[in-house]
């Protein structure tokens, strides 16, 4: 019956290593077969795609710390690109303004949202499923309805938007440093501030606490609604830098430019959970959880595989990641 | 006749069982006694089917059974009541439901005849002599009716083979005895019994047989009167037990804590108690008395309505568990599980966490330093762990229990309230955690001892307030009373005119 031998170190081993093992197997098929696959424009490319994505991903880590869990971070990060072009296009505001008021914004939904689960006790996921609606047609309202973009003729004063967005902004999207493309950068900065935060200060410990167990860490003597609130400001934050990063890279505000990104970001946290074994959400494991699909998703286009089935790619390797994790918890 | 042969389990780190033999005859009540982490619910746990795999075999009536799942154990006529009963019922159904919980699953008819399972659970409560109604919800049940609930459907199952994994240690007095008729009423029947608990003298009451365990081996079955308690102790410990409560002398020196007529959640009424640096209190009674919600309310969990809290002469009525713990309290609670530890968690972060700042540099964690304190504290508390990197949840419960006690040694603070803190803790650990407990005094602290097991309260504390119905019903010292006194007091006995 001593059967918990080899079989049982393997899935050990795939439970650790599984998400970084698909990665890197998934990197050395396409650089076999795609000669284009392994150059540099590529890999930054394949970059800069999953940045968005890896940001919002980040922001919905924060909330998923604290056994929280942040629905309006698409929402958000659309708001915040149409606040910033609506400032620079419309209103002809300098770039300060533009990026400065939609992270406070975001800083400031998400007092709203932790506002409402602890105060009024509702469950996060319909207070921040409503506030999702709620910013979507705000946001609607705000841009009068269409997008927001340099020279677009304007309803009701007639002619055409007065300001353009600043270079500086745009920057933010598109710009490089190093040839290393700027919304990268910011990828890897906020993903590293965040791990550490997580990981190496107290504060991590608290929420990583509150939503291991909330009433243990009350009794602890830790200020849980103060924590909770925090965490899902730094959502906000996050998610609102997401949508500035969105919103420069496509030099246009749009709200619905931002929901797309949100079932990806979700998806990537939760691959996220098994990378190394970790189990819990982290923000290295969301930045390999983006990556993986990122990797996944650029080298099947270049092998032609139909854009629109995309998805499929990416519910299969949401539900093996998935499997790894609960499965262990399981034992 | 249940026959257990050279069992071994192993985990990562630890041999929890090794070749250990167990026999338990038809009708018998015995008990399984042992140390924190000695194996019996380990070796409980594979009889119940809950590991996939064991080493060793497993004889019903000498005929070999494999007992892979807890659907085996089921079909063996074996059932186990784990501690933790939750787990095994649904909270928002009724009694009958959840006694009659496999019929229904199995009934093959589209309709459910509700009237004919109420009929049949009532028959089943009644057949154990409980007064239960069924159509209540369970999640309004007492602990001690929960249990009821979960023997009611063994029964129903027709158990041959009851596992009780210390199910008396949340109980009151009254609960524990009436779990013991029902057991003597089982076993009438033929149903063995087989009873874990840390409480010796309940053990010598109710079982003819005892086995011992020790570090994951049998020391041996023996027949209870051919044993005494003393013996059983120094068996389970391998060593003479000098001294079950460590008197540590300590002077009291002024008032540090006192509650004036303080009232609150949970129905606590008009509470007035002080505390003295270097003193140990009491807090005497029954199970349902208030202490708990007394404790809760002292450490600023819960809504205080009228009254305050006064520490070294300051007013310091906590409004969060954060402001009592700033103002230097500590509580162990009652329900570790839920809120004492993170089970989760290693056992580092569980016993550094409420003095996680202590360990920083800024904002920053300085682990070196977590660990460091931590292995200290793991050998200053006895917490029996292969590293302080294991998982709490792998712990054995008394373990877990020491974790939770543990956490606050390293604290600053000046009054510990421990809430049934050695509940699920073997003898011998019961008696370093009184001597930690005296350190604390010895220091200076103040303690509020609560506990429903009045030989404990007898044994430690220095003065006694008993309470009733969430209020102080009476104070004592600790030197003039005796069992029958606390009993009396707590019972209500002091109001209603004697
Ligand atoms: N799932 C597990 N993983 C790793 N170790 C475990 C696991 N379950 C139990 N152990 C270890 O096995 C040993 C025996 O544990 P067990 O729970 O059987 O003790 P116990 O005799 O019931 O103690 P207690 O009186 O404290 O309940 C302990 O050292 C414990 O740490
Ligand atoms: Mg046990």
């Amino acid at each position: 019956m001593g059967s918990n031998g080899k079989k049982f170190d393997l899935f050990n081993f795939l439970y650790k290593y599984g998400t970084i093992i698909v990665i890197l197997a998934a990197v050395l098929f396409f650089s076999l077969t795609l000669e284009n696959f392994m150059n540099f424009s590529n890999i930054t490319n394949i970059f800069r795609s999953v940045s968005i994505v890896a940001l919002i991903g980040l922001a919905i880590t924060m909330s998923l710390t604290i056994s929280g869990f942040d629905l309006s971070v698409g929402a958000i990060a659309g708001f915040a690109s149409v606040i910033a072009a609506k400032f620079m296009v419309v209103w002809e505001m300098g770039p300060i303004p533009a990026i400065i008021v939609p992270l406070l914004v975001g800083i400031l939904i998400g007092c709203v949202n932790a506002f409402f689960i602890i105060k009024m006790n509702i469950a996060d996921m319909l207070t921040t499923l409503s506030m999702m609606f709620l910013l979507t047609g705000i946001s609607i309202t705000f841009q009068n309805g269409s997008a927001i973009y340099n020279f677009m003729p304007l309803p009701n004063l007639g002619g055409i938007a007065p300001g353009t967005m600043s270079k500086a902004f745009l920057y933010i999207g598109q710009g490089k440093i190093l040839n290393i493309p700027v919304p990268v950068i910011i990828m890897l900065v906020v993903a590293i501030l965040a791990h550490l935060f997580l990981n190496q200060t107290k504060y991590g410990r608290y929420l990583y606490m509150i939503g291991s167990n909330e009433e243990a860490a009350k009794l602890s003597g830790i200020p849980i609604n103060r924590y909770k609130l925090i965490a899902y400001m730094m959502s906000g934050f996050i998610a609102a830098l997401g949508g500035l990063v969105l919103g420069a890279r496509l030099g246009s505000g749009e709200v619905n430019a931002g929901a797309p990104y949100l079932m990806d970001a979700v998806a990537a946290a939760y691959i996220g959970f098994s990378v190394f074994g970790i189990g819990k959400p982290n923000a290295f494991g969301t930045l390999i959880g983006a990556l993986l699909m990122g990797v996944l998703l650029n080298g099947l286009i270049m092998m032609d595989f139909p854009y629109y089935s995309q998805d499929i790619v990416k519910g299969i390797v949401l539900v093996l990641a998935l499997s790894l994790t609960y499965y262990k918890r399981k034992e | 006749m249940l026959k257990m042969k050279g069992i071994t389990k192993t985990f990562p780190g630890v041999k929890a069982l090794e070749n250990v033999d167990f026999e338990v005859g038809s009708g018998e009540v015995h008990a399984l006694i042992g140390a924190n982490g000695a194996g019996k619910s380990t070796l409980m746990k594979v009889l119940a089917g809950a590991y996939g795999g064991y080493e060793g075999d497993i004889f019903i009536n000498n005929r070999k059974v494999t007992i892979n799942n807890p659907i085996d154990a089921k079909h063996n006529g074996i059932v186990i009541v784990y501690q933790e009963v939750d787990t095994a019922l649904v909270p928002h159904l009724t009694v009958a439901e959840n006694i009659m919980m496999d019929y229904i699953i199995q009934q093959k008819n589209v309709f459910m005849n509700w009237k004919k399972i109420r009929r049949f659970a009532k028959q089943e409560i009644e057949a154990l002599g409980l007064d239960i109604n069924v159509n209540r919800l369970v999640s309004g049940l007492s602990l001690s009716e929960k249990q009821m609930v979960l023997i009611g459907r063994a029964f129903f199952h027709k158990a041959k083979y009851l596992i009780l994994d210390e199910p008396t240690a949340p109980l009151s007095v009254e609960e524990t005895e009436k779990l013991f008729e029902i057991v003597r009423k089982i076993k009438n029947e033929g149903i063995s019994v087989i009873f874990i608990s840390h409480r010796l003298d309940e053990i010598f009451k109710i079982c003819e047989k005892i086995t011992v365990l020790k570090d994951g081996k049998n020391v041996g079955t023996f027949n209870t009167e051919d044993l005494t308690i003393d013996q059983a102790v120094e068996k389970m410990l391998g060593r003479k037990l000098e001294n079950t409560y460590p008197k540590v002398e300590a002077v009291a020196g002024d008032t540090l804590l006192e509650v004036r007529d303080l009232s609150g959640t949970g129905g606590v009424k008009n509470v007035n108690i002080k505390v003295r640096a270097g003193e140990i209190i009491g807090l005497a009674g029954l199970v349902g008395g208030g202490k708990t919600e007394l404790c809760k309310l002292l450490f600023g969990e819960g809504k205080i309505t009228d009254g305050k809290i006064i520490l070294e002469g300051k007013n310091t009525t906590p409004k969060t568990p954060t402001d009592a713990v700033e103002n230097g309290l500590a509580l162990v609670p009652e329900e570790r599980r839920k809120e004492g530890i993170f089970v989760n968690e290693t056992v580092e972060t569980n016993i550094t966490l409420p003095t996680l700042k202590s360990y920083c540099r800024g904002i920053f964690m300085n682990k070196g330093k977590i660990k460091k304190v931590s292995c200290e504290n793991i050998k200053k508390v006895g917490i029996k762990t292969p590293g302080e990197k294991e998982l709490v949840r792998n712990l054995s419960g008394g373990n877990q229990q020491k974790v939770a006690i543990g956490k606050w040694l390293l604290s600053v603070a000046k009054v510990f309230i421990f809430d049934e803190a050695t509940k699920g803790v073997d003898v011998g650990s019961k008696a370093e955690i009184y001597e930690l407990i005296g350190g604390l005094v010895k220091q200076g602290k103040g303690v509020i001892y609560a506990s429903c097991e009045f030989s404990e309260i007898l044994g430690l504390t220095d003065r006694v307030y008993v309470m009733y119905n969430g209020t102080i019903a009476k104070e004592l010292i600790t030197k003039e009373t005796t069992e029958e006194e606390l009993l009396y007091y707590s019972a209500g006995g002091g109001l209603n005119g004697e």
